[in-house]
């Protein structure tokens, strides 16, 4: 009976075991499957997983190249900036440490503890910056208490330095980090989040000389962010150093002659058409943005009425104003419209079809020649030009110049200005040109506008007598070893054909304007140098209301253009001053300072400075300016353009 | 005492794959602790140690007949029983939960004695049970309420994967002696509220985190889902073949956790690949089998039953161990056999295997 029962169960129980078998076999099957999945199909994905644990890979930045003046004066250099980080996994008491270094550095405690609370949510083993910028000194003094100081690290970096301040600002522009739009263009391939790109200013548009290429070590690490070792290193190349055409002492004498005035001035070789001075005022301190910019200033700067942020000399659309006459009169010249001996009688006034035009000195300039008429800038020569060859033509002259276009200087985002035409109306307003409108434009008035780059270049083009260089502010391009790789040529972009005679009056009634009584610019004298010129007042309200006139965003602007000397031209100079009211008072004395320190640098050349005796020789320039025949108060430059109006 | 006969019949297969994973084990423990400093024995020395331990333990287990637990088997439930009460009275607490029971010379952990303790119960309890095959739901209450005491007195440890591997053990062991099917139902119509509840009311937060984890181990990728990312990776980047004994970066530079205790295998896994794996788990399978087998040719149903347990407990804590360390299972602090590093798993798994070859050696002698 029992035997029977054992029997029967152990059929059972072998039943089971094959059942059990079964079941096992499916278990292990199913494990298979899995590390199947895992090993043989997602192998691949796996081991990048793993990889990417593995290893990290730090960029090393690249130097920044260096800008010089034409000179080999440094203007934009870099130096080491040191900061005070932490590495919190490895400290144990952070009360102790904090109070130690604030003992130690005289750090503000507070501040420290508040950037190590901000920053603790960061990946391990991330050094936290507990203070930027600190002095030589004191990181000297970490390094002699180092083994007091667990976790704490100091970090150098190269930061930007602009060896003056202001100097130069919108010339030299800055740099920040990379934005995520910039990343997205052509130009800013192959850089990523944090890097450091030049913004505007040379600094954008030579980025590619100057960034240098980056290094960078792959690192291993283990789990808790350790560098264990370097897998493989590449050394940063710095980058190519720029030379600018510009002259620095020109440059300083043209920013301390503007004083607190907003505006621009462009000086330009007239042989070449290198710029040796490129001024937009106010300035601003360039090194400022590449940090964290404090607010206050930020807020400062947009607040300013001048519009320091604003590069005047490059994107300033102004209305040329009677600068412009000199092309009305090559226009009327060329047309036969007008000669040497043409005679208007100037009352005040013209009046065309019901309209009355008045010329700026309403008591009139009586009987006026082509010559007085530059020489004292009366509008109704003109105005009666203007009706004789229509604006096609005037624009036509402009045109010859290269006017209504961006000339090709260096810097992105170059304005065109504007040279109206019958054309043009017809495009941009879908309304005929009416013959009362061409009056204005004679003038430099109405629609024309001009930048103070092509201000100077038409300027130039007169001075030379046609011949349209291309502006530009790279003298060379040298790498870190001094050789020389690019060297910007000379261009001719062009001619502006008019007959010698033609350009020999105007020229002779521009010098006229400097040198003759009654003239209107002589206040850009200067001793010993013959200075060819014309003023230009240009009108912001379009019909002048008396009440408002006095309001600064009302006032005209002032304009001056300027080429010396007359006999054998070198330099051309043009200076606006933003709401400066009358181009003879505010804008001339200005180009008159800025020939003179041209003047003055040929006299005796500068050599290439260090950094110790450019201070002795700014103030040289300053006595120099107090010499000059113009007896304007000389300002200091303040040291950030964002004090309130 | 140990006559000729058990000599000659000594289980050479079992011994020959136990001693094989144990080898295994041993080197991958020793590629797994190159990252680690530690202080006095290293790893796999102290492992081979444990290893030549856990054989005496096992030997001196097969010297005696079996048949001798029978009498004793409930003695020892009353004692483990007591002993997990001590635990959680007098217990020393490591990360986070008490587990261990200092005995003056060394620390034992009862909650592990008490996966082969409840074997033997079982085995004794269902050895001269009157209906066998087709066990009814008022069949089963006196087991179970003898496996729920000390799976509580576990849980409140808290060891949620001893607890399991307890319970799963005991309860592979009831299915083999064979259920009918309404009380099949029946446990399941209870089980299903009953596992809300235990979810709502005693799971621990950290238990449930583990769960939540691994349903989406996403949701703290530097938590505790970390383990299984990184457990993940180390096993998917062996590839093929492996990334060589010693240079599997996911062991050596840490990312892995308990990397030679309980993700030893995927340690092994980068290190030796779909290849190597695949041997380990051969092994690991014919082992069962094995088991299996020595349940089969068993002659006596307590002998069986023991075997069936012993069995049982092996392959559960295989699946388990691999199936978490491939993503497949919760983080459960469950070991590979003789595989991890561990002495308490290493003389639990002696001792098991102690009792299969008792078992095997003495099929002839009814």
């Amino acid at each position: 009976m029992k035997e029977s029962r054992f029997a029967r169960e152990s059929v059972d129980s072998k039943q089971r075991v094959m059942m059990l078998s079964f079941v096992v076999a499916i278990a292990f099957l199913l494990l298979v499957t899995r590390l199947w999945h895992l090993q043989i199909l997602n192998a691949e994905n796996y081991h990048s997983m793993s990889e990417k644990n593995r290893l990290r890979f730090v960029p090393v930045a690249a130097s920044r190249g260096t800008i010089l003046d034409r000179a080999g004066k440094v203007l934009v250099s870099n130096r080491p900036s040191f900061s005070l980080a932490v590495i919190p996994q490895e400290v144990k008491d952070e009360e102790a440490l904090l109070t130690l270094l604030s003992t130690l550095l005289g750090l503000d405690r507070t501040e420290m503890a508040d950037r190590w609370k901000k920053g603790s949510n960061r990946a391990r083993y991330y050094p936290i910056v507990l203070a930027s910028n600190i002095t030589r000194d004191q990181v000297e003094i970490v390094e002699e208490n180092r083994l007091r100081l667990p976790g704490i690290e100091i970090e150098m970096k190269p930061v930007r330095e602009y060896t003056s301040k202001t100097h130069a600002a919108h010339l030299l522009g800055y740099i920040g980090e990379v934005s995520e739009k910039e990343l997205d263009l052509e130009a800013f391939e192959g850089y990523n989040y944090g890097d450091y790109v030049g913004k505007n200013g040379i600094e954008r548009a030579l980025e590619n000389e100057l960034h240098g290429d980056d290094g960078g070590r792959q690192l291993e690490v283990d789990a808790r962010g350790r560098i264990l070792r370097t897998i493989s290193e590449s050394s940063p190349t710095v980058g190519n150093s720029v030379i600018l055409t510009i002259d620095s002492a020109i440059q300083k004498e043209a920013e301390i002659a503007f004083g607190d005035q907003a505006g621009a001035a462009v000086a330009m070789d007239v042989t070449t058409g290198e710029i040796l001075a490129f001024v937009s005022n106010p300035g601003f301190e360039p090194a400022l943005f590449s940090g964290k910019l404090p607010a206050d200033i930020w807020q400062g700067y947009l607040d300013d009425i001048r519009h320091p942020l604003q590069n005047k000399a490059l994107s300033g659309q102004y209305p040329p104003g009677s600068t412009f006459k000199a092309i009305t009169a090559l226009a009327g010249l060329h047309d036969g419209a007008i000669d040497e001996t043409t005679l208007v009688n100037c009352d005040g006034s013209h009046t065309v079809g019901g309209s009355k035009f008045n010329c700026w000195n309403n008591r009139g300039h009586g009987k006026t020649n082509l010559h007085k008429s530059l020489r004292e800038s009366c509008d109704v020569f003109y105005y009666q030009l203007a009706e004789k060859l229509g604006v096609n033509k005037i624009a036509a002259a402009a045109h010859a110049f290269k006017l209504g276009a961006p000339l090709g200087v260096e810097l992105l985002n170059e304005k065109s200005g504007l040279i109206p035409t019958t054309e043009w109306k017809q495009k941009r307003f879908g309304k005929k040109w009416y013959y009362g409108e061409t009056l204005p434009v004679a003038i430099g008035q109405g629609a024309v506008t001009m930048t103070p780059i092509q201000l100077a270049s038409m300027t130039a083009t007169i001075a030379n007598e046609g011949t349209i260089f291309r502006p530009h502010l790279v003298k060379r391009i040298v790498d870190a070893d001094g050789n020389t790789l690019k060297e910007t040529k000379t261009e001719i972009i062009g001619s502006a054909s008019f007959s010698k005679e033609s350009f020999r009056l105007v020229k002779l009634g521009m010098l006229a304007v400097v040198h003759e009584p009654g003239g209107t610019g002589a206040k850009a004298r200067v001793y010993d140098v013959k200075v060819a010129g014309k003023t230009g007042t240009s009108q912001v309200v379009r019909m002048r209301d008396g009440k408002n006139s006095s309001k600064y965003q009302y006032r005209d602007h002032a304009l001056f253009v300027a080429f010396a000397p007359f006999e054998k031209p070198e330099i051309a100079v043009a200076v606006v001053v933003e709401h400066g009211e009358h181009g003879g008072s505010a804008a001339a004395p200005i180009a008159g300072r800025i020939i003179r320190a041209y003047v003055d640098g040929k006299k005796a050349p500068r050599k290439a400075t260090s950094g110790s005796s450019k201070e002795d020789e700014d103030e040289d320039d300053d006595v120099d300016s107090e010499e000059s025949s113009i007896p304007a108060v000389v300002k200091e430059p303040r040291s950030n353009g964002a004090a309130p109006p | 005492m140990i006559d000729r006969r058990l000599l000659t019949s000594f289980d050479w297969i079992l011994a020959g794959l136990v001693l094989t994973i144990c080898l295994l084990g041993i080197l991958n423990i020793y590629s797994a602790s190159i990252p680690y400093k530690t202080v006095g024995m290293s790893y796999y020395l102290k492992q081979f140690y444990w290893m030549l331990f856990g054989i005496a333990i096992s030997l001196t287990v097969c010297s005696r007949d079996y048949h001798v637990l029978e009498d004793i088997s409930y003695w020892f439930y009353g004692v483990l029983v007591l002993l997990l009460i001590a635990v959680l009275v007098i217990g020393r607490r490591s990360m986070g939960a008490t587990r261990w029971l200092n005995l003056g010379f060394f620390n034992i952990q009862p909650s592990e004695l008490m996966k082969i303790v409840i074997i033997v119960t079982f085995a004794r309890f269902f050895n001269n049970f009157h209906s066998v095959g087709n066990l009814t739901v008022k069949d089963v209450l006196i087991p179970l309420s003898l496996l729920a005491l000390p799976v509580a007195l576990i849980m409140k440890q808290p060891d949620l994967g001893t607890a399991t591997l307890v319970a799963l053990i005991a309860l592979s062991m009831v299915m083999y002696v064979g259920l009918r099917w309404y009380t099949i139902v029946t446990f399941v119509c209870v089980a299903i509220p009953m596992a809300w509840l235990g979810w709502a009311f005693v799971f621990r937060p950290y238990q449930k985190n583990r769960v939540l984890d691994f349903l989406d181990p996403e949701r703290s990728r530097l938590g505790s889902g970390y383990h299984i990312i990184q457990s993940k990776i180390a096993v998917g980047s062996g590839g093929l073949t492996g990334k060589g004994f010693a240079k599997g970066t996911q062991s050596q530079l840490r990312f892995l956790p308990e990397q030679h205790t309980d993700f030893a295998f995927s340690v092994f896994a980068e290190e030796w690949g779909f290849i190597g794996c695949l041997l380990l788990i051969a092994i690991y399978f014919m082992l069962i089998l094995w088991g299996l087998n020595i349940a089969n040719r068993c002659n006596d149903r307590f002998g069986g039953l023991l075997a069936i347990g012993v069995t049982a407990m092996f392959f559960w804590h295989i699946i388990i161990n691999m199936g978490m360390v491939m993503g497949m299972f919760p983080v459960v602090g469950v070991p590979l056999p003789f595989f991890s590093y561990g002495g308490t798993s290493m003389i639990t798994s002696m001792v098991g295997i102690g009792l299969l070859q008792n078992i095997s050696m003495r099929r002839f002698i009814f």
